[in-house]
């Protein structure tokens, strides 16, 4: 955590969640446990998010949304799964409607277990995703960098 | 006579919590019509009845939403409960109430919050879920769980609330309502939020009860009705009247919510006072439930009804619900049509809607 030098912007979609999940997404967000200390904030708008939080499984009517915000998101992003069901699909893995958790249509870097996810466990996702876009925006960086280099 | 154009609403938003998708057709700035189209958290819920049996379903249908979780697991198994015919001890019946009406306080001000921040007061959104995290202690103390928190079984509950834990709630429940004293002085005074809430979305008594309104928006537009005078549980032996306002506003439906809190944390008071000593939790339930009930309970956002049939099978035949969102939505749609376009975030707040409940 100590040497997090970027602050990146959080958009949160449910996907097909009971709402227990959004509901403990929110409240990280207020002052009780405020995820927002560790330099991360809230967003609506894709076009400008770092890291997507998706709670709840992906069916048949959200699985393009999902798709379409994750790859409205620029490069780099991270993707953190909040609870079982964006996990796995949970509870509601044998519903007719649900295809599986959140990893089904776009790459998921981290997992946040619980049902529902407890503020302490998403903190610590919170943390683990900044954690890695900073890695991630490092090496996209030197890349960069790198690619500058080879056409002067 | 202006040009006409369709603004598609949704389902990502930033006002909105959760996904729902409003085609909205408006006439310069203000809106015709207003199209809902839903389904984007359906998950079938309702057919797990075949493969989860009618003692495990208790937890899947507690998971048809997470803010009002515990009186969903409630509703399903006071359905079966009668299908049995059994009658649950009254401790439990008492431990149901007080479960209920504090998820009932922890809904509103989560909405009340919600609110705060539609109409722009980040600060009081904040105050209101700071408030609503004490509750939430509460409940975590009481049952374990923060939004779901699985005491309900057929034939009872699961967990008591020692002597101590209750006076703890009542201490704690002063503390409550003297943070409320403060928020609440904003929401009913404040003369922004007036301006921001009064005489928007007006939904008539008859317009509301023509669509069928439940809840906190029916009562807000004047209608008496609220499902706990039906009297189950320990509500018969509770001393209430439901919150009703005539203007039928923005902000009746604001001042119906806050008022409940009130009412809810007076209901604990007066349910702690005379919860019966320490008995069984539950009662044995034999055999598979054969027959179907109907089960009707006031839920945060108004009347959910459920519905269960079996036929002696472990597994169930048809289990239902109907919840109050999907019953306040015709209303939401009357009270857009005509509304400005910058009032719409506003407007599908104020019906405080729960769309995983209503797409289960
Ligand atoms: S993991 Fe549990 S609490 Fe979270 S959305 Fe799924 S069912 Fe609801």
């Amino acid at each position: 955590m100590a040497n997090i030098k970027r602050s990146p912007w959080l958009l949160h979609y449910d996907g097909s969640s009971c709402n227990g999940c959004d509901i403990e997404v929110l409240a990280c967000l207020t002052p009780v446990y405020d995820a927002e200390r560790f330099g991360v904030m809230n967003t609506g708008d894709p076009m400008q998010a770092d890291i997507l939080l998706i709670t709840g499984g992906i069916n048949t009517q959200n699985q393009e949304v999902v798709k379409q915000l994750y790859d409205q998101m620029p490069r780099p992003k991270v993707v953190c799964a909040v609870g079982v069901c964006a996990c796995t699909g949970g509870v509601f893995k044998d519903c007719y409607n649900i295809l599986g958790g959140a990893d089904t249509v776009i790459p998921v870097d981290i997992y946040v277990p619980g049902c529902a996810a407890r503020p302490q466990a998403i903190i610590d996702g919170i943390v683990q995703a900044v954690e890695l876009f900073q890695k991630r925006s490092e090496e996209h960086d030197a890349l960069v960098k790198n690619k500058g280099k080879e056409a002067s | 006579m202006g040009k006409r154009s369709i603004i598609p609403y949704g389902p990502q938003h930033p006002v909105l919590p959760e996904p729902i998708h409003i085609d909205l057709v408006i006439e310069d700035e203000r809106i015709i019509e207003a199209i809902p189209s839903v389904g984007f958290i359906h998950r079938g819920l309702e057919s797990l009845v075949d493969k989860r049996d009618f003692n495990q379903l208790v937890y899947v249908v507690e998971r048809t939403c997470g803010i009002c979780s515990f009186q969903h697991g409630m509703g399903y198994c006071e359905a079966v409960e009668s299908v049995f015919g059994v009658e649950i001890p009254d401790r439990a019946k008492f431990l149901r109430t007080i479960w209920s009406e504090m998820s009932r306080i922890h809904s509103h001000l989560l909405w009340l919050g919600l609110l705060a921040d539609g109409f722009g007061y980040e600060n009081l959104f904040y105050q209101c879920w700071r408030i609503r995290e004490r509750v939430l202690d509460l409940i975590e103390l009481t049952t374990g769980g923060r939004v779901i928190f699985s005491v309900n079984k057929i034939g009872g509950v699961l967990k008591d609330i020692p002597e101590d834990q209750l006076r703890h709630i009542l201490s704690e429940l002063d503390a409550i309502e003297a943070d409320l004293n403060v928020i609440k002085k904003t929401f009913i005074e404040d003369y922004t939020v007036q301006s921001r809430l009064r005489g928007i979305g007006i939904l008539t008594r008859e317009q509301a009860h023509d669509l069928g309104c439940a809840g906190p928006v029916a009562r807000a537009s004047g209608i008496k009705a609220d499902m706990r005078k039906r009297g189950y549980d320990a509500y018969p032996h509770l001393d209430f009247e439901p919150i009703v306002s005539n203007a039928g506003d923005s902000y009746a439906r604001c001042y119906c919510r806050l008022m409940e809190v009130f009412q809810s944390i007076d209901l604990i008071r007066q349910a702690i006072g005379k919860i019966p000593g320490e008995s069984d939790l539950s009662v044995a339930i034999k055999g598979n439930p054969d027959g179907e009930a109907f089960f009707r309970c006031e839920q945060p956002r108004g009347e959910a009804v459920y519905y269960v049939k079996g036929s002696g099978k472990t597994f169930l035949d048809r289990f239902r619900v109907r919840t109050p969102t999907f019953a306040n939505l015709p209303g939401l749609c009357e009270m857009l049509a005509g509304a400005e376009l910058s009032d719409v975030g506003l407007l599908v707040i104020t019906i405080d809607p729960c769309i995983s409940c209503t797409e289960r």
